[in-house]
């Protein structure tokens, strides 16, 4: 059976969509049929791939207007008859094709302060409880394919890049500052660097997370619910004012 | 096209391959005070290593106080059909402790015991619970707590750029000519050293877990430079990698599923593994469904049940069930774990399991078996080193992780290879910094051999016609899998390599658009280059080798022969092509192989680490 495709072909100058139609079989995802396009199609075609099994997040673009991994949408969640759309994510500078320019990514992971972790116990082990480390490894099981900072509206709408360090990073964040051993505070940055404050919860990076991270709900409410203790909690700014301790 | 206007980068040392290896390379090199220059076919952090599920092996005995580095070391020596370089392997079993903890202390979060400490599961071949792990997503735990250590050290990472061929000065390193992905330029890094961590070469088969960046380009690249390969034959055949649907035939099915109780099961619903335990493993293999189903209840004094036989054990037993008309509807067998444990347990311990069938396949594992089939996973053989500074035949190139070869033998245990890359990238790192510190003079490069490198790339652009590459890789596929597959004969290796050479000579015609700016047809096109020389060399070593021992099967010489032992086949590039030798094995040293040899209560009980 054939199916068509209409993809995005073009740099950060110009570009177009161009329709393509391929031979598809059983079980095919997205990825199969970019792949089968260059094959056949199109030798240039650009698009970033590794694992090809959701692990390792290259694979993100915008299929049909929603952010995807290539290589975990299969084409019968769609109608055969129904031209399919790729394009790259959008809330990034477009380098070719489907390939965008993510290195806005790597530059905010080096803002964050690295784990601060406590000294070793005397016999040279690290101790930690199941149930403490399951919330941050719900984090850590983040593969880094920046869809939820493309679907962020800070960043994607708004373009307030230099405002906000997107979900991503606000669950790097949770994942330190919830750190059973970590002995660093990050939480006037979260505030003041990384605008905790721009989220408005509406929960949209939750909905495009590949790995179902509760992104919202577990990493960046409790951050934001942090920031309020340490700098709105009247108590708190009482005891400031009084022991001049910030 | 004028080569002095190059870009030219210059550091100390610079690491080809930023997954496990190539960063704790560069880690070490960094900490050590070197100018550490790293680059990487992907983005970082998306590297093959965050295809480790089950977990990385290091006896620290916090599930069973038993272990120790001996057995890690014996478990390793026998797993690698004693064909292993004694003294790699030994470091291994000795270092791997530390460098997990150290991971620790740098942000990984592994899974717990009860007392708060790192747990570890049972693996293949691992006689105690050794693998440290976290659910099965362990390699994106290790990758990604290395890369969100190593951009605070100063290393200068240079994301999707891929190297070329290395620069000598009189036979020593001077630096490696790559090129960016995203514009198609040049760039020429001058070094005193070149540290590979490309790993394996896996994409010269059609099904195989590994990812396209897997051409074997270090090996390729190390070759050309005059470097010698090691062990090439042993390839790692998975047993358990998906079959069904055909488009993600091959991604791999970790072997912590049978580690937490999976069971093997082919058409008629017979559990068949026990019809296939070599008598290497006989007395610690149980041989019934009562004594293994003990096992996994926690029984200690029961042994372990035949599914978590070696790799190659597994492998074969599968292919021969298939064979003998016994296999599941789509070509494999049946992976069976929801008749062994809860839904609860399967989704805590296997999540990335559930969610791969769930989504790929359409198929609920905690309810119903999975289709599964042998993948090409891994490559024993690669570049030769050194076994104490991991350095090649070549002064100033350097190996680490799977790009490197003779730490695994004959077959490598699961959960060796991610320990495998922490030890040795630290100690390639150690290597590099006392090779530079010894260095008595800075090595010039080589216009003429940058210009050589840079013209052969472009020849590919400028053809006007030409062979397809992505059709020609699916040729070179066709032929490994078909000639050069689990079990082999001489005749077959010899068709194979009839093919190879037809296939060596359309490489030279390949073609690609015009564009050298993101061009995945170019890309594919330099890769297949080293994809040849990987394919040739598993292929000659194959041939050479007239045995059946760990993961190299000969249907024409069946079993081991006592000569095998004797020699590691040595893959060298001479003024006549490519040459296959068998370089004689020097004796072990003895308390080496006391260990190795010793019965297990002779080593139990001892203390853990170095």
């Amino acid at each position: 059976m054939d199916r068509k495709f209409k993809v995005w072909r073009g740099n950060k100058k110009s570009g177009e969509f161009i329709s393509y139609s391929v031979a598809v079989e059983q079980g095919m995802v997205v990825l199969d049929a970019v792949h089968r396009i260059q094959a056949e199609h199109a030798s240039d075609l650009a698009v970033r791939w590794n694992c090809k099994a959701g692990k390792c997040g290259s694979c993100s673009v915008e299929i049909n207007g929603k952010p995807k991994l290539a290589c975990m949408t299969r084409l019968n969640d769609y109608r055969e008859d129904e031209e399919i759309t790729i394009q790259p994510i959008k809330a990034f500078p477009i380098i070719k094709d489907l390939v965008a320019d993510v290195s806005w990514n790597y530059e905010q992971n080096k803002r964050i302060q690295p784990l601060k972790i406590r000294a070793r116990d005397k016999d040279g082990n690290h101790r930690m409880f199941q149930r403490d480390v399951e919330r941050i490894q719900e984090f850590r099981k983040c593969i880094e394919c920046f869809l939820c900072q493309d679907v962020c509206h800070v960043l994607r709408d708004h373009n307030k890049k230099d405002k906000f360090i997107g979900p991503r990073f606000m669950i790097r964040l949770a994942s330190l500052e919830m750190h059973p051993l970590d002995e660093a505070d990050r939480i006037p940055a979260i505030k003041e660097e990384f605008g905790s404050g721009m989220c408005n919860i509406t929960r949209c990076c939750t909905d495009v997370c590949p790995e179902h991270i509760q992104i919202t709900d577990n990493g960046i409410i409790p951050l934001k619910e942090r920031v309020v203790d340490k700098y709105y909690d009247p108590v708190m700014w009482l005891y400031r004012k009084i022991f001049k301790r910030n | 096209m004028d080569f002095s206007d190059i870009q030219t980068v210059e550091h100390d040392v610079l690491v080809v391959g930023a997954g496990g290896a190539g960063i704790r390379a560069a880690v070490e090199c960094a900490q050590n005070g070197l100018n550490t220059g790293m680059i990487s076919k992907s983005l970082l952090g998306k590297a093959h290593t965050v295809m480790a599920e089950g977990g990385v092996a290091a006896a620290m005995g916090n599930v069973d106080s038993r272990d120790n580095w001996k057995i890690h070391f014996r478990d390793t020596m026998r797993g690698g059909k004693f064909l292993n370089q004694w003294r790699l392997a030994e470091l291994h079993a000795k270092q791997a402790p530390e460098r997990v903890r150290e991971l620790e202390e740098w942000g990984a979060v592994f899974d717990r015991t009860e007392n708060g400490l790192i747990n570890q599961r049972n693996f293949g071949g691992h006689r105690y619970p050794r693998l440290a792990h976290v659910g099965d997503r362990t390699g994106l735990e290790i990758l990604r707590t290395l890369q969100d250590f190593c951009i605070h050290k100063g290393i200068h990472t240079h994301m999707e750029c891929t190297g070329l061929d290395l620069v000598l000065d009189n036979g020593r390193v001077a630096g490696l000519v790559g090129y960016w992905r995203e514009t198609g330029r040049f760039i020429l890094f001058k070094a005193k050293a070149v540290i590979f961590a490309t790993g394996g070469g896996g994409k010269a088969w059609r099904i195989t877990s590994n990812s396209w960046e897997y051409s074997g380009d270090g090996l390729g690249m190390a070759y050309r430079a005059g470097a010698e390969l090691i062990d090439m034959e042993f390839t790692q055949f998975h047993p358990t990698g998906m079959v069904w649907p055909p488009s993600v035939r091959g991604i791999l099915v970790t072997e912590g599923v049978r580690g937490d109780g999976g069971i093997l099961k082919n058409s008629d619903g017979k559990r068949f593994m026990f019809d296939y335990i070599p008598k290497i493993f006989a007395s610690e293999t149980a041989d019934t469904v009562e004594e293994a189903n003990l096992w996994l209840s926690g029984d200690r004094d029961a042994r372990r049940p035949p599914e978590l036989l070696t790799r190659d054990v597994v492998a074969r037993a599968i292919k021969a069930e298939v064979e003998a008309g016994r296999g599941s509807p789509n070509g494999g067998v049946f992976l069976d774990i929801a008749s062994q444990q809860s839904a609860e347990f399967i989704k805590r311990k296997l999540p990335s399991m559930y969610h791969q069938f769930k989504e790929l396949a359409v198929i609920d594992i905690t309810e119903d078996p999975m289709e599964v089939g042998p993948t090409l996973h891994y490559f024993m053989g690669g570049i030769r080193v050194d076994s104490n500074s991991q350095e090649t035949n070549i002064p100033g190139l350097f190996a680490c992780g799977e790009c490197a070869g003779g730490m695994h033998g004959a077959n490598r245990l699961g959960g060796n290879s991610l320990s495998d890359l922490l030890v040795f990238g630290k100690l390639a790192g150690d290597g590099v910094t006392n090779y530079i510190n010894n260095l008595s003079n800075k090595p010039q490069v080589n216009n003429l051999k940058i210009k050589e490198i840079i013209t052969s790339a472009i020849d590919i652009l400028n053809r006007d016609e030409g062979i397809n590459p992505f059709v020609l890789h699916e040729k070179l596929q066709e032929t490994m899998q078909k000639h050069v597959g689990i079990v082999r004969t001489g005749d077959e290796l010899q068709l194979g390599l009839e093919k190879l050479e037809k296939i060596k000579e359309d490489v030279g015609r390949v073609y690609a658009h015009a564009s050298p700016q993101y061009n995945p047809g170019w890309n594919e096109a330099l890769d297949l280059k080293n994809l040849l020389v990987t394919a040739e060399a598993v292929t000659k070593a194959a041939f050479l080798r007239e045995e059946s021992r760990g993961a190299h099967t000969r249907l024409d010489f069946e079993g081991e022969s006592e000569e095998g032992m004797k020699y590691n086949v040595v893959i060298r590039n001479t003024s006549s092509g490519m040459v296959a030798e068998k370089r004689h094995r020097e004796e072990p040293p003895k308390e080496l192989s006391d260990i190795a040899f010793a019965t297990l209560s002779e080593l139990e009980g001892e203390s853990s680490g170095s």
